[in-house]
């Protein structure tokens, strides 16, 4: 089923994350926007995490490179990376289209609650409305 | 993730509002362009995308708003001496109609500027030359040549740049499209030849130069006819491809065509022989400032040199990556680097020590990651030649 973006959970740096019970386990799914795919234009280069780091809230997992530009990728979300997307970086043209079904990235079995300054899709938009 | 660059001229997504605007401005942003501040300017920085820009440019043509770059005009006895003594190139044998790539050298060979010197004849047989000089430099640029114009008292110096605009034409149907617009037929310019003539009812240089690799024409209009002439020129294209083209653009266009660019391949620590120019110094018989340095710096032959490099795998190289020896140790490093959308791969150019300059393996490390770069003569793109 397609994942709807107006439920997802959105952090400041437009990482968007979708979490789903999995046999007792919270698990994380997180990409990036459609926003911020489009304001990255022409993408190049996704670097990925390795399966089992991991992460802290806030910390730099991976990066997503334009034809000009490089930016990093923040974890919105604390626990251990159970499965990267490794199609994603030889179609990284996808993401135009689908940046919140195939363009996911990884997957994080979390390890503690989400952290509150994590937005809902109105305040996200919001955020990029003004941004954009 | 964060929209931060690492390769100038992308910067913050906003210009602020103290920035010079160009007389395009209004179209640009009417246009949808992404705008940056560059060099004191809000330029744009792409349109549709830095790709379709680029391609369009290789394949039909693209229109760059290059009204950024300063234009100082000389005029008087002397001129082309006064100009002889401050370039790297000889200026006092060239004929009217021609147009030369040099440099502003200071005393010790760095380079301060890199820059077109035009010699032009008005339709009413008046004679002057014109310096395009990088937008970054211009003010620096002035005030260098401010005491040394002293010593030429009949020569006059006056910035062109806010009364005029520049506009690039690049691509294979440039020159074919122009025909249709003008009075004159610009095929029959040479490659480096320019001329004023009288386009669109008002006066316009037309040079045969550009800064993208493609056969292309340069236009220098009056600030109040560009957007008339801008769009006269896309119109016309229009069947046939041509788009407006942003600094993103022009910047993997020049990259493609190994072009130095000032600030990353050029600066004042840097020399034209280290830069691999020097087919842009005539230091034969002349007496110029920098040509005692820069004699030696050829005789000895430079410390370090510019080399073309293609890191290998899909990650991009950029500006300021460390390049390494095949024994891991520090030997230079990358001063533009970016993917190639002609080529589809990384490329990279990069300043590396002249001992290891013949290497045939090097590192890249990028970002904590080291990758294979392997080296390649520049230009990486060449257009393909056209039989006549």
């Amino acid at each position: 089923m397609a994942r709807d973006p107006s439920t997802l959970r959105y952090a400041e740096t437009h990482e968007w994350v979708d979490v789903q019970e999995d046999g007792g386990d919270k698990i994380a799914t997180i990409g990036i926007s459609a926003f911020a795919v489009e304001q990255l234009n022409d993408l190049v280069y996704m670097d990925l995490p390795e399966v089992g780091r991991q992460l802290e809230i806030g910390e730099e997992f991976g990066e997503v490179e334009s034809v000009k530009a490089v930016s990093p990728l923040y974890s919105p979300v604390a626990g251990e990376v159970v499965e990267v997307h490794s199609d994603l970086p030889d179609n990284l043209d996808n993401l135009n289209e689908d940046a919140f079904d195939f363009g996911w990235i990884l997957k994080v079995k979390l390890s503690a609650d989400l952290p509150e300054s994590l937005m809902d899709y109105a305040a996200y938009q919001k955020q990029c409305s003004e941004a954009g | 993730m964060t929209t931060s660059s690492t390769n100038d001229p992308v910067g913050t997504p906003s210009a602020p509002a103290d920035c010079l605007q160009t007389p395009l401005d209004a179209w640009h942003r009417q246009a949808g362009a992404k705008m940056v501040p560059f060099a004191g300017y809000s330029m744009p920085i792409q349109y549709e995308g830095i790709v379709a820009e680029h391609q369009a440019c290789r394949t039909k043509a693209a229109l760059f708003d290059v009204s950024h770059m300063g234009r100082l005009r000389f005029d008087g006895d002397h001129a082309a001496e006064f100009l002889d003594h401050v370039l790297t190139r000889r200026v006092t044998d060239m004929a009217p109609g021609q147009v030369r790539y040099g440099m502003v050298c200071n005393a010790d060979g760095g380079i301060l500027d890199d820059v077109l010197v035009s010699f032009l004849q008005t339709p009413s047989e008046r004679r002057f030359h014109l310096l395009v000089v990088n937008a970054s430099n211009r003010e620096k640029i002035l005030k260098w040549f401010e005491p040394h114009l002293a010593d030429f008292p009949t020569v006059t110096m006056s910035d062109r740049t806010e009364l005029t605009a520049m506009i690039a034409i690049q691509g294979p149907k440039a020159v074919e499209i122009c025909k249709r617009l003008f009075t004159i037929d610009p095929s029959r310019l040479k490659n480096y030849s320019a001329l004023v003539t009288d386009q669109f009812s008002k006066p316009v240089i037309v040079s045969r130069t550009g800064y993208t690799g493609e056969d292309g024409l340069e236009l220098i209009v009056r600030a109040e006819e560009a957007p008339r002439i801008w769009e006269n020129v896309l119109l016309a294209g229009r069947e046939v491809g041509f788009v407006p083209a942003g600094l993103g653009a022009r910047d993997t266009l020049r990259m493609e065509a190994g072009m130095p660019l000032y600030g990353h391949e050029l600066d004042e620590t840097i020399d034209p022989i280290t830069a691999g120019l020097k087919f842009g110094c005539n230091l034969k018989d002349r007496h110029f400032i920098g040509e005692e340095a820069l004699r030696m710096i050829a005789e000895q032959g430079p410390t370090r040199r510019r080399i073309g490099l293609l890191p290998q795998g899909k990650r991009p190289a950029r500006e300021g990556c460390p390049v390494l020896n095949a024994d891991g140790e520090t030997i230079g490093q990358v001063t533009s680097g970016g993917p190639s959308p002609t080529l589809g791969v990384p490329i990279a150019m990069a300043i590396v020590d002249a001992k290891h300059a013949e290497d045939v393996t090097f590192q890249i490390d990028i970002r904590g990651k080291t990758v294979e770069a392997l080296p390649t003569k520049l230009p990486f793109y060449k257009r393909p030649a056209v039989a006549k």
